[in-house]
């Protein structure tokens, strides 16, 4: 069975306190904050190790994500990935889910893997946009369904279970299809000393622009449809006000001041 | 040597890291209120490759080194020294089967040693004291094919949930009349062992620190580890290289902790309308936590370097675990001052870091022992 498994390295949400956003670009700045594996991601990544683990072939990983984000890549094959890739170029920067599902997609047909299903993880812990596996369903025009607490294959059908918001949904999904685990689906395996020792023997394969068939048009911030238009900072400055007089004079004082910030009393 | 972790050096602690996050981290508090040890967890240390990770693959382990070995026990210890303590105690014995087992003892045990399957503990301190083992009174006398071992251990972790025990007894006197000591594998469904007094430490607590009762206790030869007279040899060497290092890696952990948590109050509380990590007279006490945690990691690394290259370790795991059992009680310490009234109170974790510390200092071999042997290298290399 040819599991794909698409990853996304993000900032570590433990340390959002000091993420920011870039003014004039408008993306996240994330110099000095840690990256690590989208959390769901992982959880895809367990449903896809399971899947190798009851039928046999392999799982393959790809990532669009800069270089430097390779531990994070290793860090999959050590969890038991087979092999990884990452779709690395300046050109894909700034992308929006549409240019990033398309270049996913086209790097699917570099790599020229036939796969029985593609996973993912619902939503990132970054953008959280889950819109991903849907547009990697179209652009392959595969069946594809998200949220999955719940799968199960057999005879090339994928029985799963997706999460509603009063229970779940149960569909039969035949393969080859895109498939978004939901968080909590499973408990993502440690990664163990053994396993980061056999991947250092697993390939990783980095390919840019210049390796892939694409289109322009549809890759990075240019070839993304999803623009950011402007964005408000919150004042998060406080400042006191002392408010002088008798007592009865400071409470209609006070009582003045909540009227005119719209709280009726 | 080299002083940046290597790219899989750097996977491994951060695979240990989430490890101590995950099982330890939650319930370290709780272990050490309860004094409980959770045996549970060992099988998943086990899968994690931890107790083996020195032993070569072809036995079940993982093949890799002593650096990474203490890359593990600093990680954990930043949490849970007593739990990190419970494992090392363990590894005593693993790395005794390693260095002195038959082929066949090796290929009997150590899979089992390596993925958690049995906890075992190594059995050498007496009431009478812990470094003279010239003077132990532990008896192993020959029977026929058999020894019988009879007498008191104490002072040995996991004596209360070990399921086999290598004990040091005395085998026979050498020509100056003193004693040799041999070593023996003891399951402990042997009847004549049985753990005695469970001691109650102010420290390392979530590991299991007693007495260990030795009466009529009949083994086969075959169970000795090693050859016959070189129980002190296996004592030195594993208490030496894996104990001093691992009590020293959990130290420099605790001073990790100490940092962490100085640095948390002190961005937090605020003072005079600031932050407490403004003041000065607070940053001295950041600054020296520092100190004494690079110093301790420098001093640790150094001595697993040279414990994978096949050197000498003695001396660097003496200065380093003199250095940082030392330099834990006192990062303790700066993180209670730092944290005023606040550093008492047991919500926060310092005063537990604070014990396991000073509990660090006595085993495997009590500071002054430490100075004893830095200053004999010193005086012979320096002359």
């Amino acid at each position: 069975m040819n599991i794909v498994v698409c990853v996304k390295p993000v900032p570590d949400p433990e340390q959002y306190d000091k993420l920011r956003l870039d003014p004039v670009t408008k993306r996240l700045v994330r110099e000095g904050i840690d990256s690590i594996v989208n959390p769901t991601d992982k959880n895809a990544l367990e449903a896809g190790l399971a899947l190798r683990d009851k039928f046999g072939g392999k799982v393959i990983v790809v990532a669009m994500c800069p270089d430097f984000n390779a531990p994070q890549i290793k860090e999959c094959l050590a969890m038991g990935a087979d092999e990884a890739y990452i779709l690395s170029d300046r050109a894909f920067g700034g992308a929006d889910t549409f240019a990033t599902s398309y270049t996913l997609v086209q790097g699917f047909k570099k790599i020229g893997i036939e796969a029985d299903i593609v996973l993912g993880g619902n939503e990132s812990a970054d953008g959280a946009t889950s819109q991903m596996i849907s547009q990697i369903g179209e652009w392959m025009e595969l069946p594809h369904v998200s949220n999955i607490i719940e799968m199960e294959v057999e005879d090339g059908v994928a029985k799963v279970k997706k999460k509603t918001p009063n229970g779940y949904v149960a569909y039969e999904v035949e393969l080859p299809a895109v498939i978004g685990i939901a968080r909590g689906a499973n408990k993502p395996r440690m990664v163990t000393a053994m396993g980061v020792i056999k991947s250092k023997n697993k390939p990783l394969t980095i390919y840019g622009k210049a390796d892939l068939d694409v289109d322009e048009k549809y890759i990075g911030l240019p070839g993304s449809p999803t623009q950011p238009g402007s964005f408000i900072e919150p004042d998060m400055a406080r400042a006191g006000v002392k408010i002088e007089g008798e007592p009865e004079e400071i409470a209609d004082k006070i009582i003045d001041v909540i009227k005119k910030s719209g709280y009726q009393l | 040597m080299n002083v940046h972790f290597t790219e899989e050096q750097k996977m491994l602690q951060q695979a240990f890291r989430e490890f101590a996050e995950e099982y330890l981290a939650p319930n370290a508090a709780k272990w050490d209120e309860d004094h409980s040890c959770p045996t549970e967890l060992f099988p998943l240390v086990g899968e994690l490759g931890v107790l083996g990770i020195f032993v070569p693959e072809e036995y079940g382990g993982v093949g890799l080194g002593h650096v990474e070995r203490i890359i593990a026990m600093e990680e954990f210890g930043r949490v849970s020294a007593g739990f990190t303590t419970f494992l090392f105690a363990h590894q005593l014995a693993v790395g005794g089967m390693n260095d002195f087992g038959t082929e066949e003892q090796k290929k009997q045990y150590l899979p089992g040693m390596c993925d958690g399957t049995a906890i075992w503990s190594l059995a050498v301190t007496e009431p009478g004291g812990g470094t003279d083992l010239y003077n132990h009174k532990v008896t192993a006398e020959k029977d026929g094919d058999d020894y019988i071992l009879n007498g008191r251990k104490c002072f040995l972790t996991n004596s209360h949930n070990c399921d086999y025990c290598i004990v040091t007894a005395k085998t026979g006197t050498d020509a100056k009349g003193r004693n040799v000591l041999s070593a023996f594998i003891v399951p402990m469904d042997n009847e004549g062992i049985k753990p005695g007094r469970l001691e109650n430490k102010s420290g390392m607590r979530g590991s299991l620190t007693g007495d260990m009762i030795l009466t009529n206790c009949r083994v086969p030869a075959s169970a000795m580890l090693g050859k016959d007279g070189q129980g002190a040899q296996i004592a030195l060497k594993e208490i030496g290289e894996i104990g001093r290092a691992s009590m020293s890696a959990i130290c420099v952990g605790i001073m990790k902790a100490c940092i962490e948590e100085g640095v948390k109050f002190a961005n937090d509380r605020i003072i005079y309308g600031k932050p407490l990590a403004k003041i000065q007279a607070i940053q001295w006490h950041i600054a020296e936590m520092r100190l004494n945690y690079e110093i301790g990691r420098a001093l640790i690394y150094r001595a697993a370097c040279y414990k994978d290259e096949g050197q000498a370790t003695t001396l660097w795991n003496g200065m380093a675990k003199l250095f940082a059992t030392r330099a834990a009680v006192e990062s303790a310490q700066h993180c209670i001052e730092l944290m005023g009234g606040y550093g008492v109170i047991t919500e926060y974790p310092v005063d537990r870091y604070m014990r396991d510390a000073l509990a660090a200092i006595s085993p495997g071999g009590t500071n002054e022992v430490h100075k004893m042997v830095i200053a004999a290298d010193t005086l012979k290399t320096f002359a």
